[in-house]
């Protein structure tokens, strides 16, 4: 007792999360929207695999009877030398073109799943692309990329397989019981009375193994996740002296991965033997009963060796058919959770009459209400004019409305109610891709995409030449920095990778703006310290991105927010003060309260 | 072989699930051979010799031999399996505890994805060659041999123009393994490009949506996806050239067996039922061949994931405790750098040149410099986390190395620049240094760092879980959080290293004030690039290429008019306007 509460508590150390549900039940309306894939492919792989597939087991249906019953039967025991010899070139020829119908089978089959993933893939990404932020804000990017990668993925088999196999494997099994009713209809009876139990064993059986390899899997990844966590956090665990604890932690959880994986070792080691005790009844029935019905004279020699044949053709079809039934149990998984993000439908929707039309920059806001979820109001009935040109810093704390501002402005959200305008259009009015090819958002946390420098930069518009980039590059004051890299515009970097500063990469996203010329820029400016020597050319850079342009900068800076031409500041969702930083240190308000506070604490 | 003998000690212990398993393959193989001979036996005795008396006893032999068998396989199987799983768990053991004590150095070189696939797939390469691998090898040897020692006794003629064929089959299975491992290899790396780019494209949606670029992010993704389905296009390729090729291999043999051994039944030289035993036994020979290619190549595989892992077993464990230590339980927090010259490995310029200085307990010292001069590298030096190249660090008037590095370490808080916060509740990651402290210690160290207001208002508080990587959290949340959890240590030591960054200029001022109480009687080392943060400190070290070029305390510094005085400059420069502006107004 006193161990397994120990063991608990070490178990307890750290939290991962961990899968559930595993498989669902059958439904056929998200079985026939699964199939609907296979249009595309109905006249041409679709029939051409089943083709091929029926080819290769209709000449393995036949070739026992060959052997067996013309063979033995009539060539070899009746010793007709000629007859021999028709049916050994017979033999070679069905061969041949067993051989030929393979080839081609698995290069269609292949085909035809590879074609149908690609197809799924892609309409899941292109639609995921579609979707609004809130959609992006609910779930965890693995979350997302698990449905894109591997939920697919797992549809692969049974998109290549499943779905051909389910029906030549039927047909198989009944024309292995046609061919030996005809051969021997007591024989046959007898010998399939171990055709549940094949079924049961292709099923039942192997539905337990699978589902505690999943256990196994879920284990796994647990750990997997701890392995990862305790690379990434080796340094903490080293300041900390946690090295001899994190090993006990790590000893359970490995132990406890062993335990389960050794259930899932002795069930999957008993899955063969069970499938060869099975067809081991079987061949005694055949034996047994067999030899009587010769001795009857009611079978004959050639019969007995065919039935040999197909009785180890029996389990074929059947165990195909079990991993089929379980690729389908998988497969409703897998497809309930694309599904569900095909469902899923962007927020913010393109109206069928949007104008594209070329803004000047000119925003308003009338009594915008905003929430993002019931709860709470993220903004309370705002209203504002930003002019064409004009500069404009919010101020204000975390959860203040600021960024929500600059969300609604960008549509990425439409108004829960009130209006947004621009130029004098409401916003929903406007075509959005048109819209956002106009204005630009710098976000605070810039994500560098892999590639080279000059690829991040074009990013914002991928017409410009490199003679463009580069000019960009150096009006923000990047030029410098990017020029002592090692392959200087041509160096590849990577979101995780550790070649640029934070500032260089506030820089490089300045860089990104300017070369999209947008006629509206977002700007979140960044909290997090930049050496002083960053600051100043980030500073500089920040006028020549300004410049002629409608700007919002979500501002931290008290240099920035003394320059801007409006400050609005805002509080839980209010509008509280605005006007120019003059105006507002003479009025003696909240933003003058800000101010002073910020500069008694450089005084501290 | 060597790599498996450098290995021994992770699977030696489990030999004798090994062994038995062995012997029950032997076993299994035996009595596989035997079914094609009461095969013959049945045709051959009775039904063409009419000896129907003898079907009970053939039918009884014939069911025990095959519960035998399948009894066997069962516990082969389940045995060689059995010492796959229990070496992967000490080698797992052997792997996470080795890790745990590898040095920062070891680290700086290393990339953790690199890492994760060595603990993963090179550890599974390893289990499949223990597992499967030893036994195939033997398997393989006994199958054929045997098959072809029972198709020897039958006929010996006829077991030659039946085998004729198979060593083609090993030629052709050869080739297949040789150029099937490339395709797969090519479908991983194009599928590893595709989960990239769009978990690339998952994290950056915000920038792809602000700059609106989805069509060319659709582009670039659809680039990859053809890619991905062109490498299992290659694959499948490769399948159906060789494939149906092995299977014609294997039908030729059998077309052979039943031109030459139905001539020979004709003739009078075989038995009906020794051509079907025949039959049998040919496909005996060719699955193991079959297997052959792939077998070879899981050896291989498994060689060089056993090099892999060794790379980490022996690495060098550059840091350790001294072989004589002092027996000092408590420090006082004394540090003395005297002449330190540092040099990151594989870096050519030093870190840190030729540092000097002395903080005496409780007293405060500023760093500050631009970004990779060497601030870092002075506090990491202070946790013995790196030895110093040239000169000499002494903490409480000893040499660093004189100490047992987990008193040392336990002495020392450290919150880095970037908070990393492990997936557990939020009472255990501040507890992480002390798994033991009291509640309330959690609760003072939280209060402390201004992080108790915000953990209370959460749905679980203390028991609140963070989520991998410590998400849901703030960026200036998750560094209270970092900080609380190096007070709760109650070290001698504290460094702050850019500690305040995330986090608002309100929030840190009230931080700045918590600290201020937390810092007294500690030595504090502060790393920032605000000189709002570290103009109190008792002194403060400007560092530039890792050499200090001004020392001093602040009102010093600024009357020196170097480059303390520029940074100063340039983060106070409208301060004053300002505040001109604002006693005006008031």
């Amino acid at each position: 007792m006193e161990q397994t509460e120990k063991r608990k508590q070490i178990l307890e150390r750290f939290h991962y999360s961990q899968d559930v549900v595993i498989d669902k039940p059958f439904n056929w309306q998200q079985m026939w929207r699964l199939l609907s894939y296979l249009k595309p492919y109905s006249v041409n792989l679709l029939p051409l695999s089943f083709f091929t597939v029926m080819i290769s087991t209709g000449v393995r249906l036949l070739l026992p009877i060959i052997i067996g019953v013309y063979l033995f039967d009539r060539a070899i025991i009746e010793k007709d030398t000629r007859l021999l010899t028709v049916l050994v070139l017979l033999t070679a020829g069905l061969y041949f073109l067993l051989y030929l119908s393979n080839t081609l089978r698995i290069r269609w089959m292949n085909k035809l799943g590879q074609y149908v993933i690609y197809d799924l893939r892609k309409h899941l990404f292109n639609h995921v692309q579609t979707l609004s932020h809130r959609f992006f804000d609910q779930r965890s990017a693995g979350s997302i990329l698990v449905r894109i990668m591997n939920d697919t993925t797992s549809l692969q088999d049974l998109f290549t397989n499943g779905v051909i196999n389910l029906l030549t494997d039927f047909l198989l099994l009944i024309g292995i019981i046609a061919i030996l009713s005809s051969l021997n209809l007591k024989l046959t009876i007898a010998i399939m009375v171990i055709l549940p139990f094949m079924f049961f064993i292709s099923t039942s059986l192997r539905k337990k193994i699978r589902r505690s390899w999943q256990m196994v899997r879920m284990k796994q990844s647990k750990l997997n996740s701890h392995l990862n966590e305790s690379l990434q956090g080796i340094r903490i665990t080293q300041s900390f002296t946690q090295e001899e604890e994190n090993n006990e932690y790590f000893r359970q959880l490995n132990k406890e991965n062993f335990e389960t994986w050794k259930e899932a070792v002795r069930k999957n080691a008993m899955f063969g033997p069970f499938v060869e005790v099975t067809t081991a009844v079987g061949t005694v029935i055949l034996i047994w009963f067999g030899s009587m019905l010769i001795q009857n004279g009611e079978c004959t020699i050639g019969e007995f060796v065919s039935f040999s044949f197909y009785l180890g053709m029996f389990w074929e079809p059947i165990s195909r058919l079990g991993q089929v039934y379980n690729q389908l149990l998988m497969g409703m998984a897998s497809s309930e959770r694309i599904f569900e993000f095909l469902d899923e439908k962007p927020i913010v929707a393109e109206s069928p009459s949007a104008k594209k039309i070329s803004i000047r920059g000119r925003i308003d806001f009338e009594n915008v209400e905003f929430s993002y979820d019931e709860k709470r109001k993220a903004l309370h009935g705002v209203s504002f004019t930003i002019h064409e040109g004009e500069t404009v810093a919010l101020v204000g704390h975390t959860g203040s409305g600021k960024t929500t501002i600059a969300n609604l402005i960008s549509r990425f959200y439409d108004a829960t109610s009130g209006c947004v305008k621009l130029d004098g259009y409401p916003i929903q009015d406007l075509s959005l891709h048109h819209l956002r090819s106009q204005i630009s958002i710098v976000l605070q946390d810039t994500f560098i995409f892999s590639g080279t420098i000059l690829e991040n930069i074009r990013f914002g518009n991928p017409a410009a030449s490199d003679e463009a980039v580069i000019n960009a590059a150096k009006a923000v004051g990047a030029h410098d920095f990017i020029q002592k890299l090692a392959n200087a515009y041509h160096t590849e970097v990577e979101e995780r990778g550790n070649v640029l500063s934070t500032g260089q990469r506030q820089l490089i996203s300045f860089a990104r703006a300017l070369l999209a010329d947008p006629r509206i820029l977002i700007l979140d400016e960044a909290t997090a310290s930049i050496d002083t020597e960053t600051e100043i050319v980030i500073q500089e850079a920040l006028k020549t991105l300004l410049k002629g342009r409608t700007a919002i900068i979500i501002a931290h800076r008290l240099s920035t927010i003394r320059e801007a031409d409006n400050i609005f500041v805002l509080d839980h969702g209010n509008l509280l003060e605005q006007g120019n930083h003059d105006q507002l240190m003479r009025k003696g308000g909240v933003y003058y309260h800000l101010v002073k506070a910020q500069y008694k604490m450089l005084d501290l | 072989m060597f790599v498996f003998k450098k290995l021994k000690d992770v699977y030696l212990p489990y030999k004798k699930d090994f062994i038995l398993s062995l012997l029950f393959l032997l076993l299994l193989t035996g009595i596989t051979v035997v079914y094609p001979m009461i095969l013959q036996l049945t045709i051959d005795e009775v039904v063409l010799g009419g000896k129907y008396h003898l079907v009970p006893w053939i039918s009884a032999g014939f069911l025990a031999i095959m519960f035998l068998k399948a009894l066997s396989a069962f516990i082969q199987h389940y045995l060689a399996d059995m010492f796959g799983i229990k070496t992967v768990r000490r080698l797992r053991d052997q792997l996470y505890e080795k890790l745990q004590r590898l040095p920062f150095s070891y680290y700086d070189n290393a990339k953790t994805g690199d890492l994760m696939s060595r603990l993963t797939a090179d550890v599974e390469g390893i289990r499949m060659f223990v597992a499967f691998g030893f036994t195939e090898v033997l398997r393989f040897i006994v199958m054929v041999t045997s098959s072809f020692c029972v198709m020897l006794y039958y006929s010996v003629q006829l077991t030659f123009v039946t085998i004729a064929a198979l060593p083609f089959l090993a030629i052709v299975t050869y080739k297949f393994d040789k150029r099937v491992h490339p395709a797969f290899r090519g479908v991983r790396i194009s599928f590893a490009k595709l989960n990239t780019k769009v978990q690339e494209n998952i994290s950056g949606i915000h920038t792809v949506k602000a700059l609106s670029k989805e069509g060319m992010e659709i582009e670039r993704f659809t680039e990859k996806n053809e890619k991905l389905k062109a490498a299992h296009l290659r694959t499948a390729g490769v399948w159906s050239k060789y494939f149906p090729l092995m299977e014609s291999i294997g039908n030729i043999c059998v077309v052979a067996l039943l031109a030459f051994g139905g001539f020979m039944v004709t003739n009078g030289k075989l038995e009906p039922g020794e051509l079907v035993a025949f039959y049998s036994l040919i496909w005996y020979m060719m699955g193991p061949i079959m297997q052959l290619g792939f077998t070879i190549n899981m050896f291989s595989q498994a060689k060089a994931s056993g090099e892999r892992l060794l790379e980490i077993l022996e690495a060098e464990e550059t840091i350790r405790n001294e072989e004589t230590i002092a027996k000092v339980e408590s420090i006082k927090g004394d540090v003395e750098f005297k002449n330190v010259t540092f040099f990151y490995r594989s870096e050519k310029t030093p870190a840190l040149n030729n540092i000097s200085f002395t903080a005496f307990p409780g007293k405060t010292i500023g760093l500050i410099g631009a970004t990779g001069s060497g601030k870092t590298s002075i506090t990491q030096l202070i946790s013995r986390f790196y030895d110093v190249t040239e000169g000499e660090i002494f903490i409480d008037g000893r040499p660093i190395r004189q100490f047992d590095l987990k008193v040392l370490r336990s002495h020392v808080g450290v919150v880095p620049q970037e908070s990393f916060l492990f997936s557990s509740t939020i009472r255990a990651n501040i507890a992480y240094g002390r798994p033991d402290a009291a509640m309330e210690e959690i609760i003072d160290a939280a209060k402390r760092a201004q992080a108790h207001d915000f953990i209370m208002e959460l749905p679980e508080k203390y028991d609140t879980i963070l989520g991998e990587r410590g998400l849901g959290l703030s960026g200036g949340q998750k560094q209270r959080i970092a900080i609380a959890r190096a007070i709760c240590k109650n070290p001698s030591i504290l460094i702050l290293d850019d500690a305040t960054s995330a986090v608002d200029m309100e929030t840190e001022f009230q931080i700045q004030q918590a600290l201020k109480e937390v810092m007294r009687g500690r030595t504090t080392f502060i790393i920032a690039h605000r000189i709002s943060s570290i103009k109190h400190a008792d002194e403060i070290l400007v560092l530039e290429n890792g050499k200090i070029i001004e020392r001093g305390k602040h009102h010093e510094l600024i009357q020196r008019n170097g480059a303390y005085k520029r940074i100063f400059d340039i983060q106070y420069k409208d301060r004053d306007i300002v505040l001109e502006q604002a006693a005006g107004r008031c």
